[in-house]
């Protein structure tokens, strides 16, 4: 336990499902008992009584379809949803990785940006301060820094992103599918950055179609298809059988 | 320890900051008349009431502008915050979806950026004080903190309902300006309360906001509080923030889900 950044002990997690009466207010009202059992009962399970445990310092990969909760879990870790049932514990300060710049407000330059997304990720002002310069010495935007980021292009936002994650020293770096925007020098540089996270003992989580950046950084995959998990283990087994399957 | 606690207040300070000079900063940065709109819009709703009901009604009240902005002011920060609150959390989605702040900081941020536009337009009222031979009062410099507090909860506890519940209920965003219209009308801005009929006096009472709205205008014209309705006005903000606080922690886990 004490080595695992993040444990999953029979987690389940379902969503309520939007509701239209069928069969009319007469229907329901006469048999109103069955009609809220259902209404209460219809939720959508995303998967059931899920264990798995992520070691500290370890790179781990998610893969599956779309829809078969590989985001939700992303979203349990990071503590904005909550289980249904069962138990989740982590070990470590979480930093996630938000889409296209979500987080970021499009009026504001891209220097106050990386103020704003900094305090948001926990970060107090006098520590982002201090690693401004470098944040944008490592986007290499510094040309359009004090432009508002509504001019930026999505790959442009996708560095101002990732150059903000890359200096928050984060414990736990959640990644979910983002990497693909940028261009190759940035990709680059980023799975550079990576790997230095990876030596320095970070905890990586990673969601992605892209099998390729699956089997250059994770050490170990999950492969999650609908309610739980079909197959976890070392990264080439994972992938190989995923690829088979699909 | 200690200085972990001092970090985590130092880190809900700046997040405040941010959040704050973000909304400021977005809000003007696009206009050329910048603060002087925070000014103009409750003086134009002024402006509309003194003609509606000075000129062409000839309500019987001294200096009837001074009375008007005395109590439109603290009104519209009121207005303005709740009237925001149903979009404050839709608008933040992206960011509620994905990082595990704490929420009601965004709830929170509203309602100081409306009040710094509050305290901003202070200026103004004392402008028409002069206009009026008056001069400002050495008791505003605690009567006004005191106000500011009890209107601060009161319309933060609001806030976080309406802004909680919207999420799930989105009929709401509707219904709240609604509300803030009609509430307007029972509420003593543009009146005096003593014009009020015996008999619906005491209906003044079930108006959380026209306790407070009373109290602004005497500190502003006379330098005076009553001190059973500020009183009252506590009782208000503790029982509404209490009910706010309450329904925003059952409702705060689910944010992300329904988002």
């Amino acid at each position: 336990m004490i080595n695992a950044a993040v444990v999953f002990d029979k987690v389940s997690k379902s969503y309520p499902m939007y509701h239209h009466i069928t069969g009319g207010i007469k229907n329901l009202i006469f048999h109103l008992p069955q009609g809220i059992r259902s209404i209460k009962r219809t939720r959508y399970e995303v998967f059931h009584e899920l264990s798995f445990e992520i070691k500290k310092g370890e790179t781990f990969g998610i893969i599956g379809r779309n829809g078969v909760g590989k985001s939700t879990i992303l979203g349990l870790i990071a503590g904005v949803l909550r289980q249904s049932q069962g138990t989740i514990v982590v070990n470590g300060r979480i930093s996630p990785l938000l889409e296209l710049g979500a987080g970021f407000h499009p009026d504001l330059s891209g220097r106050e940006n990386i103020i704003l997304n900094g305090v948001l990720m926990g970060l107090t002002r006098e520590e982002i301060f201090k690693r401004v310069n470098d944040i944008i010495m490592f986007s290499g935007l510094d040309q359009f820094i004090d432009q508002p980021v509504r001019v930026y292009s999505s790959g442009m936002l996708t560095r101002l992103g990732f150059s903000v994650v890359a200096h928050l020293e984060p414990e736990i770096l959640l990644i979910d599918e983002i990497l693909a925007v940028g261009d190759i020098d940035f990709q680059k540089k980023c799975l550079e950055r990576m790997a230095e996270f990876k030596k320095n003992n970070v905890t990586i989580i990673f969601v992605s179609h892209s099998m390729l950046n699956v089997e250059r950084i994770c050490d170990r995959v999950m492969w999650m298809e609908s309610c739980t998990q079909k197959m976890i283990g070392s990264t080439n087994i994972v992938v190989k059988a995923y690829k088979e399957h699909e | 320890m200690d200085s972990k606690l001092k970090r985590k207040l130092q880190y809900y300070f700046d997040l405040i900051l941010v959040l704050t000079q973000k909304e400021l900063k977005v809000r003007y940065k696009n206009s050329v008349l910048g603060y002087l709109w925070s000014v103009a819009h409750p003086l134009a709703f002024a402006l509309v009431f003194f003609i509606a009901f000075k000129v062409v009604v000839k309500i019987q009240i001294e200096d009837y502008a001074l009375f008007l902005i005395a109590g439109l002011f603290p009104w519209q920060w009121f207005a303005n915050s709740v009237n925001a609150s149903p979009m404050i959390l839709l608008g933040n989605a992206s960011i509620i979806k994905k990082v595990g702040f704490p929420r009601y900081f965004i709830i929170l941020t509203q309602v100081i950026q409306d009040m710094i536009h509050f305290l901003l337009a202070i200026p103004v009222i004392i402008l028409f004080l002069f206009l009026y031979h008056k001069t400002p009062y050495l008791s505003w410099l605690y009567g006004i903190p005191v106000l500011l507090t009890a209107q601060f909860f009161i319309i933060y506890g609001i806030c976080l309902i309406v802004a909680s519940t919207n999420l799930f209920f989105r009929d709401l965003e509707r219904l709240t300006i609604l509300s803030t219209m009609l509430l307007f009308y029972f509420t003593p801005v543009f009146f005096d309360e003593a014009m009020i009929p015996r008999q619906y006096q005491n209906f003044l009472y079930l108006n959380p906001l026209s306790l407070l709205i009373v109290n602004w205008r005497m500190l502003f014209l006379s330098g005076k509080i009553n001190a059973l309705y500020l009183l009252g006005s506590y009782s208000y903000a503790g029982f509404i923030f209490l009910i706010g606080y309450m329904v925003y922690r059952k409702l705060s886990w689910k944010f992300a889900e329904v988002l």
